[in-house]
């Protein structure tokens, strides 16, 4: 099997007094769809920002190809985050810039092409993403939640990444919007030879992208000791896993979670 | 401790940034228009009545040991040395300083700054470098405009009001209030202007999640913009009263 283009080794992150990873192993390899799900909080987020060298793991690293993110220069860590095309929870829209220029943000940074050749690739990558030529004068508060995620999948795949990583792509969309988010990702994968990293707890989205699928559970419920990754495998394999926490998650029972509620549920 | 580290780090970033070609003059020429558009009328007022608030103040106490016409000297050199330059620092952080941290952490909080890294841009320099190029470009204007409109202020009650003999008055501030006063005043300004701003900033960058987040974000910005400039003021002033004697001996035996 070929090497893994992003490898965690025994990944450890803490926030001041808050563990978020503990230990973690992730190997992705090329061209290969991995979702990560899981509840909230748990580390999904904070392991896609590891990837890119937006967070620091406080203990063992992250590998891009091969190399330590960490120990990248600043120019190599440059050159590597153009490769990887980041999509945000929330879009993440420059909201002092029109859509066009947000979506031409990357290409004008990375210098190279000329302001018509620029025009031609926004459009391009506008238009694949179903937005018509008059959204591209708006600003981004003009724009409702499923236009922003587009305009911000758009700048994401301007550069034409290696890599896609997607921060809940689905969430807060209508079930229409959901399913042409999940289309966008699939039409990327067939179209470019893209790994992706698809952070979702929805599970139509996991059912429809994922090759693999990687489950990783809030720590402050795990005791000591007891591995953070508690599930990974194919998609089709999730209902009947052997782990119960597992089956938990993906059918959405709150089972032992009611007992949390303040004694509302007991009786 | 921790803290200053990092600012100091983030700030040597931001000044490396305004020397390379990160810098783009329409994000400058922007935050120049910003910072010296917006703060004006406010410096301009307040200059205006701390001026005359001296006047009123100072000249009973001159009045009765009969040294009217010295006020415009008195006045004149507090206005230019300190008040101007503290003056205009003060609106800056409290006008701009603010309104850039809690823009800069609503960008930290919206993702908007890891996108920016994500593209292949540094966030420091693509944000922080025009703005703090702009506050050291702007704020010796805005001293300018302080300086003069505390002169101004301080005239109008002096010789309208108080009735002090006009000559004599300017006479005796012109003998006073050297170029020196002046330059060294503005350059205490620019410190001032940089420093503010990249406190601001910093804490922008640095801000929490939430109203909450940002909104302390931009309390923090001035807060720490105000102590830093009171601080940097004594310690400027402490400097340039060493150099002014170094090449002006004290003048005390001069006096008349």
């Amino acid at each position: 099997m070929t090497d893994p283009l992003i490898r965690l080794r025994g990944v450890s992150v803490r926030f001041g007094r808050q563990q978020v990873l503990s230990n973690v192993h992730l190997d992705v390899y090329p061209q290969e769809t991995v979702a990560l799900i899981g509840e909230s909080g748990c580390g999904k987020s904070v392991t896609l920002k590891l990837i890119v060298g937006l967070l620091k793991p406080t203990d063992g690293e992250v590998l891009f190809e091969g190399r330590p993110v960490h120990r990248l220069t600043e120019r190599e860590l440059t050159a590597m985050r153009l490769r990887v095309g980041f999509l945000f929870q929330g879009a993440a829209l420059f909201d002092s810039l029109t859509v066009f220029d947000n979506v031409a943000f990357g290409l004008r940074a990375e210098g190279g092409l000329g302001e018509p050749e620029v025009r031609a690739k926004v459009r391009q990558r506008l238009q694949e993403v179903g937005l018509p030529e008059g959204a591209e004068a708006k600003m981004p508060a003009e724009l409702s939640g499923g236009m922003r995620k587009r305009v911000g999948l758009a700048r994401a795949m301007a550069l034409d990444p290696d890599v896609m990583l997607y921060d809940e792509p689905t969430t807060g969309l209508d079930p229409i919007m959901t399913d042409v988010i999940n289309e966008l990702i699939l039409l990327t994968r067939r179209r470019t030879s893209v790994t992706s990293v698809v952070v979702t707890h929805e599970m139509r989205t996991v059912q429809k992208v994922a090759d693999r699928v990687v489950m990783l559970y809030p720590l402050s419920r795990l005791s000591a000791g007891e591995p953070q990754v508690v599930y990974d495998g194919p998609a089709a394999g999730l209902t009947e896993a052997a782990d119960p926490r597992v089956r938990q998650f993906v059918l959405g029972e709150a089972r032992d979670r009611l007992t949390e509620l303040g004694g509302v549920y007991h009786g | 401790m921790d803290g200053i580290g990092d600012w100091a780090l983030f700030s040597g970033r931001a000044i490396r940034g305004v020397l390379s070609r990160h810098l783009k003059g329409r994000e400058l020429l922007h935050a120049c228009f910003d910072i010296g558009y917006s703060s004006l009328v406010v410096v301009a007022v307040t200059g205006t009545f701390i001026g005359m608030v001296l006047a009123v103040q100072t000249y009973a106490q001159f009045h009765t040991i009969g040294l009217d016409t010295s006020i415009g000297a008195v006045i004149h050199m507090s206005v230019v040395r300190e008040l101007g330059p503290v003056l205009a620092a003060v609106m800056l952080a409290g006008r701009i300083g603010t309104a850039m941290a809690a823009q800069l952490g609503t960008m930290r909080v919206t993702e908007q700054i890891d996108a920016l890294a994500c593209l292949g841009v540094d966030p420091v320099k693509y944000l922080v470098s025009p703005r703090f190029l702009a506050c050291l470009l702007m704020i010796p204007l805005l001293t300018v405009i302080a300086d003069l409109m505390g002169v101004l202020g301080s005239s109008v009650i002096c010789l309208q009001v108080f009735g002090i003999e006009p000559y004599h008055y300017w006479e005796h501030s012109a003998r006073f209030v050297k170029r020196f006063d002046l330059l060294s005043g503005l350059a205490k300004s620019v410190v001032f202007g940089g420093v503010l701003c990249l406190i601001c900033c910093h804490r922008g960058f640095h801000s929490r999640a939430g109203a909450e987040g940002v909104g302390r974000a931009a309390t923090e910005g001035f807060v720490l913009s105000f102590v830093a400039i009171m601080f940097l003021d004594f310690v400027l002033a402490m400097i340039t009263t060493t150099i002014h004697d170094a090449f002006w001996p004290p003048a005390g035996a001069r006096v008349a």
